[in-house]
């Protein structure tokens, strides 16, 4: 009997395997199928452009652990997520440096400023995306076209942009590509402004123009049906945000079908399907009321068709998403539960 | 609330921890040895610690009092063994503080019989008859609580109890005492359960067994047959904590026992099966309970078992029994979800400590992992049986609002099942920042 060292902790005793550093680690993974397909799609840009991004935000978060002192916290994958969500959500001829600043502003103002992991208001990749737009107007709305001739072998003019200057024009490569039909348009853009909608079956498939990772619907899908099958995502809060698009979309389209878009199209077109599985789910800026997650998911949705539909830009996702995270606080307070056995005199008191 | 018919015996929420139960399910009741020496602290039990009522030097009988409740909330306590008092003094607690105790060295050679009792007519007595012997016989709750039974046999004025609740459900994980004792005294729960229900004036009897022990679910179909039909069992989905009261009260019935209120408020008392079979065996005899079922396993016991042990026994004698080898990292009393973490293996087996649990190294693997601070996943919310907010008051409690946490965020209401820090991602440990919370705000409630 020599063992009379033991240890005290509190219960409980044992533990579940799940940690912060698996499901952000799996979260990776599912997106690697996206990426492939985007690469696949946009040939080395692509991977230019995901590399460039997931290298600046890892980079930027070393950096800020090691500028405050404390121990990296590179391993636990966040800052991983941010630099792929980042590359999936911009064209793929978009200039490196400029995805290289965006990284380090959606790290920098969108994680570390307010404390790390698990502190951020707003999802990292988007504020990073935000300020991309904010900045570079032209260069996040310059589409280049899918399967390109050529795209494993050159990379798109743009991508390759000196730092600090404004990009060259592609209008000359594209034209020399001798694509039919090309107008360097997005069926989101085609949609608003020219009122042609493209056809469902490209849209799912995604074999139309767009962002890196945002043109396959249903290879989008899958990769969030992994997650949720692991348990590593909240299903209610992609369900709520798709569902009430749907339902909104559909609202507008009844009321006049010749100036709105069917809710499919509306549903399978733009970053809505990447924006719902895999930005608005991020845990730490949604709420955790099970109530909660319907109100902040279907807020959502309906604030992105209406910028769609009613506002001045094609795509509403990304600025959705983050008044999404900004309410989130007081949706959570807002929907606390019922608790068991609470009794009727004490439910307002909540 | 759904009408009956469409609900589904089942609570909200809940987890589904690994059971790890198949090294002692097979295992039959054994009877320990005696130790060579027995200590009985004077409070094991929630209440007023109980008076001695024997003197140093003193010789003792097996079975015989040896210390007498004092006031109605608190219970006697019987001599486990034949010997003699060796002396009254403190004796370590799990929770890490000292409480008076008797110790008795053993007689070797003595017969152990038990010489006390003498058995009693339970037909004629009333309901307030039956509550005193209920209390003279020392019985407790047994699944773990050690809140005195016959505490709950009073009804309060004013309300009245239609049903009795069997909880045979031992959802925690490791253990199989109640397992056992389901298989191997089915006819003393039947009987305590009938005794119990008599002195709540109940209309009903209802069983409640977690669909994992399906031969103790057997077991009671053939033990009720041929009997009245206000006794029924129940196999109910297996989810922790399903054996807490009020998560049974809402799996069976569909009843919510009020937030600060007792099962009484909706008509219903609940007895573990463990305690019942106690009842049913002592309470005709009038003799007092000196021993009880115990789990002893883990790796790092050889001869892990359930074993029937005598109130009093050393830890460390019981765990040498089980064969103890001194390969441990952490002994817990109780089972893993719940049950305290020990210093010391000087304890003594008490009248609650369903289980000794021995983790090694390699079963604590999961433990002493990094904390990450919060993400907000949700998970525990989705876990918490009591539907309250874990996440929440785990924010608070790091920023020292117990306050806050008492009055918008039902703190109280928490009964510590461990739930959220077992499905906790960030490993944080929530359960005890919440206890922590509480002793603070229990003693801001004392100072003011």
């Amino acid at each position: 009997m020599s063992a009379d060292i033991l240890e005290l902790s509190s219960s409980p005793h044992i533990h579940n395997a799940s940690s912060v550093e698996t499901i952000m680690r799996n979260v990776v993974y599912a997106m690697f199928p996206i990426c492939a397909f985007g690469i696949f799609q946009f040939g080395l840009s692509a991977i230019a452009l995901l590399v460039t991004c997931t290298a600046s935000c890892v980079l930027t978060e070393h950096a800020v652990c090691r500028m405050a002192g404390g121990e990296t916290t590179v391993n636990d994958w966040s800052a991983t997520i941010t630099g792929i969500l980042l590359g999936l959500t911009l064209p793929p001829g978009f200039p490196l440096w400029m995805a290289f600043v965006g990284g380090i502003i959606a790290i920098a103002l969108g994680k570390a400023v307010f404390g790390g992991i698990g502190y951020n208001v707003f999802n990292p990749a988007l504020v990073g995306r935000a300020f991309l737009q904010a900045s570079f107007p032209v260069a996040i709305t310059t589409w280049s076209p899918s399967m390109a001739p050529g795209r494993f072998s050159s990379m798109i003019p743009s991508s390759l942009t000196f730092p600090f200057a404004a990009p060259a024009s592609i209008a000359g490569w594209t034209a020399s590509l001798q694509i039919d039909g090309w107008t360097g348009a997005t069926p989101l853009s085609l949609q608003k402004f020219d009122h042609i909608t493209t056809a469902t079956a490209p849209l799912f498939f995604g074999t139309t123009a767009g962002s890196v990772g945002e043109t396959s619907a249903l290879l989008i899908l899958v990769c969030g049906l992994y997650l949720v099958a692991r348990r590593m995502m909240n299903w209610r809060i992609p369900a709520a945000m798709l569902l009430s698009a749907f339902i909104v979309g559909g609202i507008f389209y009844l009321s006049d079908r010749s100036a709105y878009p069917s809710p499919v199209f509306i549903l399978f077109s733009g970053s809505l399907m990447l924006g719902a599985i895999f930005m608005a789910s991020d845990m730490v800026a949604s709420p955790v009321t099970p109530l909660g997650v319907w109100i902040y998911g279907g807020l959502m949705g309906a604030v992105t068709v209406i910028i769609r539909l009613k506002g001045g830009l094609p795509e509403g996702v990304m600025y959705a998403i983050l008044l999404g995270n900004a309410c989130s606080p007081i949706i959570d307070n807002l929907t606390q539960p019922r608790i068991y056995g609470q009794r009727k005199a004490e439910t307002k008191a909540t | 609330m759904l009408p009956q018919r469409f609900h589904k015996h089942s609570f909200s929420h809940g987890i589904h921890p690994p059971q790890r139960k198949d090294r002692t399910a097979g295992c039959a009741i054994r009877r320990l040895p005696f130790a060579p020496r027995m200590i009985i602290p004077l409070s094991q039990h929630t209440g007023a610690p109980a008076t001695p009522t024997v003197r140093e030097g003193q010789e003792v009988v097996r079975g015989e009092p040896i210390a007498q409740p004092d006031g109605f909330v608190s219970v006697p306590m019987h001599s486990p063994a034949t010997g003699m008092v060796e002396r009254i003094a403190p004796v370590p607690t799990p929770k890490g503080g000292v409480t008076l105790g008797i110790y008795i060295k053993l007689y070797p050679g003595a017969a152990q019989e038990i010489l006390y009792g003498a058995p009693q007519d339970l037909e004629s007595m009333s309901p307030e008859e039956l509550t005193l012997r209920v209390q003279a016989t020392g019985v407790v709750g047994l699944g773990g609580a050690a809140f005195p039974t016959h505490v709950k046999l009073a009804v309060p004025e004013g309300k009245t109890v239609d049903t009795i609740i069997v909880n045979g459900c031992e959802c925690e994980p490791y253990l199989t005492t109640d397992h056992r004792v389901m298989l191997e005294q089915i006819n003393e729960i039947v009987i305590g359960a009938m005794i119990v229900c008599k002195a709540m004036k109940a209309e009903r009897i209802m069983i409640g067994v977690e669909d994992n022990k399906p031969d103790a679910v057997a077991a009671f179909e053939s033990a009720l047959q041929g009997r009245s039909n206000n006794i029924s069992i129940h196999a109910l989905p297996t989810k922790y904590p399903q054996g807490a009261e009020k998560m049974l009260a809402k799996a069976l019935l569909n009843r919510e026992i009020p937030s600060g209120g007792l099962p009484a408020d909706v008509g219903l008392g609940v007895f573990n099966v463990a305690t019942l079979a106690q009842i049913g065996e002592l309470l005709p005899q009038r003799r007092g309970l000196i021993e009880r079922v115990v789990t002893v396993t883990g790796a790092g016991v050889t001869r892990p078992g359930n074993y029937l042990t005598a109130l009093g026994t050393p830890l460390r004698f019981l765990l040498e029994q089980a064969g103890f080898e001194g390969d441990a990292r952490q002994v817990i009393l109780g089972g893993p979800m719940m049950g305290p973490a020990v210093a010391c293996l000087d304890l003594p087996v008490t009248k609650g400590i369903t289980g000794v649990l021995v983790l090694t190294d390699a079963e604590a693997a999961t433990r002493g992992r990094k904390t990450f601070p919060c993400i907000k996943c949700g998970e525990c919310v989705d876990a918490c049986p009591m539907h309250l907010n874990p996440s929440r008051l785990g924010i608070l409690a790091r920023a020292g609002a117990y306050e806050v946490m008492d009055q918008k965020f039902h703190l109280k209401d928490c009964f510590e099942c461990g739930c959220c820090s077992f499905v906790c991602p960030s490993d944080i440990p929530l359960v005890q920042q919440f206890r922590m919370a509480k002793a603070r705000n229990r003693e801001r409630m004392a100072a003011s």
